[in-house]
């Protein structure tokens, strides 16, 4: 099995420099543009490799790149910035690439840049990503050196400069406008779309912003071609997907894989399926902004087309298991805290809506909750639902919450005829304030 | 007043963005990396630096979490509390940092050592539970490890 991504990371934790970087085939990609492969052309040669947008989205890359003003008439400077404002919560995939191989970034970059013809790249890092940082510091500081960066490459008249920010935290930052107004130095709020970033982006002018893992993709097609990165995958959409698992499983951790691996695949055969005397309910298949799957769901392959809307969608690919010995309700509390806080607070019923539903949930938590406040959560998932907020945050919040009304309802009820939580010897903890 | 070597500092992150503004964030966490924290003082240095206002500065100073607007300890504790970390007992680990150091949640102990703060997802949910010291991360951290790993930490 092939695992293009990340063969040559180092099993100790150590990164890769330029020197091996480039013995292992590293920027040979860069080396190919030239007007036998023009911008127009690595478009097209990823568009028929089918490569999907893997923060989340699932958003063809070489259609994201098509809304971009091309030409001698198109406004200039173009930005290309990478996603790696990796802050859902169970996801994990990004920093392993940074940390592991950061020269991947920079190549992904380089050529991304070059499909939109844009002259300056970020990378947009988390701030508690300091490992990465170095890493990518040094990575690109090398890149300059050897004359990646900076200076136009050969065969061509195109010229790509790349910054890194850290960033200060708070979540919205991943969402694509939100973490433009972050890279310009203001509050991370989204901005209203049209205009699409593509058009109207970074300092008003054209600007992709493209998920960590979908850019190290890049090179690896532009070496070997759309056919073989179809055949990578096992399902319509291209290559491989890093998939992750955390939660009370024996052997947590990360696996690169043909992109429509089965959740049972990876639960039982990579992650060597659950820890000792605990017993699988559920699990959230891509980071917290997902719906929640469980047993009936543990034989779908896990891409962006073969999960019906009416269960999810793959998310981020790093599951988060529910196990017996952990209260559902009290999971599903810890996320609607976590969005309640991380709300950037500029739409209303995101600010207040999500506090509310965390308030409720600690109720049933406390052994306060009636039954009217079971419908008070189902009223909330449909009034933060899409289209009610200003972005995908509070949407995203209703998933697993929405979820796990229909799958444990009865572990709700329970909280409300036991006057409490059935789990817990220690409710007195969920008293973080919202 | 900004010293020598942070303008210098700030005059590079400029170099970054087609207008000073969009160092911004980076000024805020270069000087804090310095100070400790953004006083009042410090922010007016950074606006006149960045010729912006001192409120176009203390509102991006006030959205992001790693910017400390009050003065905190030698170190700065962050446990993360999302989910993964949830789920194998990050609020044991809570409980523990503040037996030990009497600081809970937001504040600091009392010798001025720690500040301990909640923390979004660290990404490190394979190893979960997981703390963030400074900017070293912990993994598989129990609450009898606490004192071990906090040893190197003055």
């Amino acid at each position: 099995m092939e695992r293009p991504l990340t063969q040559h990371i180092h099993p100790d934790g150590t990164t890769r420099t330029l020197r091996e970087y480039v013995t292992t085939g590293g920027y040979r990609s860069v080396q190919r543009l030239s007007s036998e492969l023009a911008p127009k052309d690595l478009q097209r040669l990823v568009t028929d490799a089918g490569l999907r947008g893997r923060g989340g989205g699932g958003f063809l890359t070489g259609t994201k790149w098509s809304f971009v003003p091309m030409g001698v008439d198109a406004p200039k400077p173009k930005y290309i910035v990478a996603n790696g404002d990796e802050m859902e919560p169970g996801t994990f995939k990004d920093r392993v690439l940074m940390e592991g191989d950061p020269h991947g970034l920079v190549e992904g970059m380089i050529l991304a840049g070059y499909a939109i013809d844009a002259e300056v790249g970020y990378i947009f890092l988390r701030g508690e990503y300091h490992l990465s940082a170095q890493r990518l510091t040094e990575a690109i500081a090398e890149a300059y050196a050897a004359g990646y960066l900076g200076k136009p490459l050969p065969g061509t008249k195109f010229r790509f400069d790349l910054h890194l920010h850290a960033s200060a935290g708070r979540y919205i930052c991943g969402e694509e406008t939100a973490l433009i107004n972050a890279l310009e130095g203001k509050r991370a709020v989204p901005r209203a779309k049209p205009p699409f970033p593509q058009t109207v982006g970074l300092w008003g002018k054209p600007t992709v912003v493209q998920n960590v893992e979908t850019l190290y993709n890049i090179p690896h097609i532009v070496n070997q071609g759309s056919d073989w990165y179809h055949r990578l995958s096992r399902t319509q959409d291209g290559g491989t997907k890093i998939y992750g698992i955390s939660g009370r499983v024996a052997n947590p951790g990360w696996w690169e894989l043909p992109l429509g691996t089965t959740v049972r695949e990876v639960l039982e055969r990579y992650a060597g399926g659950m820890a000792d005397g605990v017993r699988f309910r559920g699990l959230l298949p891509g980071g917290i902004s997902t719906a929640f799957m469980t047993e009936e769901h543990l034989d779908l392959p896990l891409d962006f087309s073969s999960i019906p809307p009416e269960v999810g969608r793959l998310g981020t690919a790093t599951m988060i298991v529910l196990d017996d010995h952990t209260c559902p309700v009290g999971f599903v509390l810890n996320l609607e805290k976590f969005f309640a806080r991380e709300s950037c607070g500029w739409c209303t019923p995101c600010r207040e809506g999500l506090p509310w539903v965390a308030r409720i949930l600690m109720s049933f938590e406390d052994g306060r909750a009636t039954k009217e406040d079971l419908s008070l959560l189902e009223m909330h998932t449909k009034w933060l639902a899409p289209g009610h907020t200003f972005c995908g945050l509070a949407p995203g919040a209703m998933a697993p919450l929405q979820s796990a009304l229909k799958y444990f309802h009865d572990d709700f009820e329970r909280h409300i005829t036991t006057g409490g939580c059935p789990w817990s010897k220690k409710s007195s903890q969920h008293r973080i304030v919202v | 007043m900004l010293s020598e070597i942070e303008r210098r500092e700030l005059e590079d992150a400029v170099k970054h963005y087609p207008d000073k503004r969009g160092a911004t964030i980076d000024a805020l966490l270069t000087i804090q990396r310095r100070r400790g924290w953004i006083s009042d003082d410090t922010l007016l240095e950074i606006a006149q630096f960045l010729e912006i206002t001192v409120e176009d500065v203390d509102s991006v100073a006030t959205f992001y979490n790693l910017v400390f607007r009050k003065p905190v300890g030698r170190h700065v504790a962050f446990v993360c509390d999302s989910i993964s970390c949830w789920i194998k007992g990050c609020e044991q680990v809570q409980e523990q940092i503040k037996t030990l150091y009497q600081a809970d949640l937001g504040q600091t102990s009392p010798d001025g050592r720690f500040t301990v703060l909640p923390i979004a997802c660290l990404g490190h949910c394979e190893r979960a539970p997981a703390l963030m010291i400074d900017q070293d991360v912990y993994g598989d951290v129990t609450p009898e490890k606490i004192e071990q790993i906090v040893e190197k930490y003055k």
